[in-house]
């Protein structure tokens, strides 16, 4: 597994990208990775999603589909797809410092 | 100890990666004439844009889900996906007839219980009243453990996912439907002919 140098600090991630250590994240990596992601600015609504992301993995061990986000956390799922646009999943994931998720659904 | 990359792996994104490797444009195209020999690569492979367009033609609950749920993963990885629905498919679509879609064990060899797989089961069972009933609140409740949702919640989903549902015009005409007895998901009921012109350019999945 690789480790990158991601907002001037070692970060391991995976031969994808994606971190692999939940607690190697926080608000400011999240912004950096965001801007990689192409989300130039994130709102309030991003933080909620992000968040709810953050909140629903260390139980689970895996991060939530966008279908849990939207039953589960409550998010609308055409506002979803507003806010990460083109692969929703797998740029809230990559913000959040999650795996991208693994459910079919 | 592992040697720190200074840059970032960014996974694929789609739209936003394929930006990052603009800049490389202008460089090739300043020097065409060059190298004659290269022009093929030096056309900046634009991404082309992915199109994948499923034919849900089964009305059985098992068979409902293959088109339904890779047709919300597609929309999930930003890809323009349809789903025409014809024939028994077109039940997935019907409001009297979706949230009742059955499973049952009758013509299907694979089936076996999951707990005793190597007990055979005689397909002559299938056939005795309410043994479909039984596979097919099985079923539901497998899924439901997996936390797959049923068929309008799937169907929900990829209409706010922006997919787009089509039903098949012959089969619309054959059940005498009218549009009221239709999902409200379904944009319109259409032709084949419409069909193959809409699906033009994606790759198209029979289930």
């Amino acid at each position: 597994m690789p480790t990158t140098r991601i907002g001037g600090r070692p970060v391991d991630v995976n031969d994808e990208g994606f971190l692999t250590v939940y607690d190697q994240w926080d608000e400011d990596l999240g912004k950096v990775l965001a801007g990689y992601a192409g989300v130039d600015e994130l709102t309030d609504e991003h933080w909620k999603v992000i968040r709810f992301l953050r909140a629903d993995f260390p139980a689970r061990k895996e991060t939530a589909t966008l279908r849990r986000v939207s039953a589960v956390g409550g998010f609308d799922m055409k506002e979803l797809f507003k806010l990460f646009p083109g692969k929703p999943a797998k740029k809230m994931s990559y913000i959040a410092g999650l795996p991208k998720p693994k459910g079919c659904v | 100890m592992t040697e720190i990359l200074d840059t970032p792996i960014i996974p694929d994104f789609g739209g936003a990666s394929a930006a990052k490797t603009g800049p490389a444009k202008p460089a090739e195209e300043a020097a065409p004439a060059a190298s004659p020999k290269v022009e093929p690569d030096a056309v900046a492979p634009e991404p082309a844009k992915r199109k994948i367009c499923f034919i849900a033609s089964k009305g059985n609950l098992d068979m409902a889900y293959p088109a339904l749920i890779m047709a919300n993963a597609a929309l999930g990885e930003g890809i323009e996906t349809h789903i025409f629905f014809t024939f028994w498919g077109f039940d997935l679509v019907t409001e009297r007839t979706m949230d009742h879609l059955k499973f049952s064990m009758l013509g299907n060899t694979a089936m076996h219980l999951p707990m005793a797989p190597k007990v055979p089961i005689p397909q002559i069972l299938g056939s005795i009243p309410g043994v479909t009933a039984g596979t097919t609140l099985y079923m539901k409740k497998t899924l439901d453990k997996l936390e797959i949702p049923g068929i309008r919640e799937m169907l929900d989903i990829i209409v706010a996912s922006g997919g787009h549902l089509w039903g098949c015009k012959l089969s619309f005409d054959m059940n005498g439907l009218s549009e009221d007895d239709l999902y409200e998901g379904v944009e319109a009921v259409i032709s084949a002919t419409d069909f193959i012109e809409l699906s033009e350019g994606a790759q198209i999945i029979f289930v």
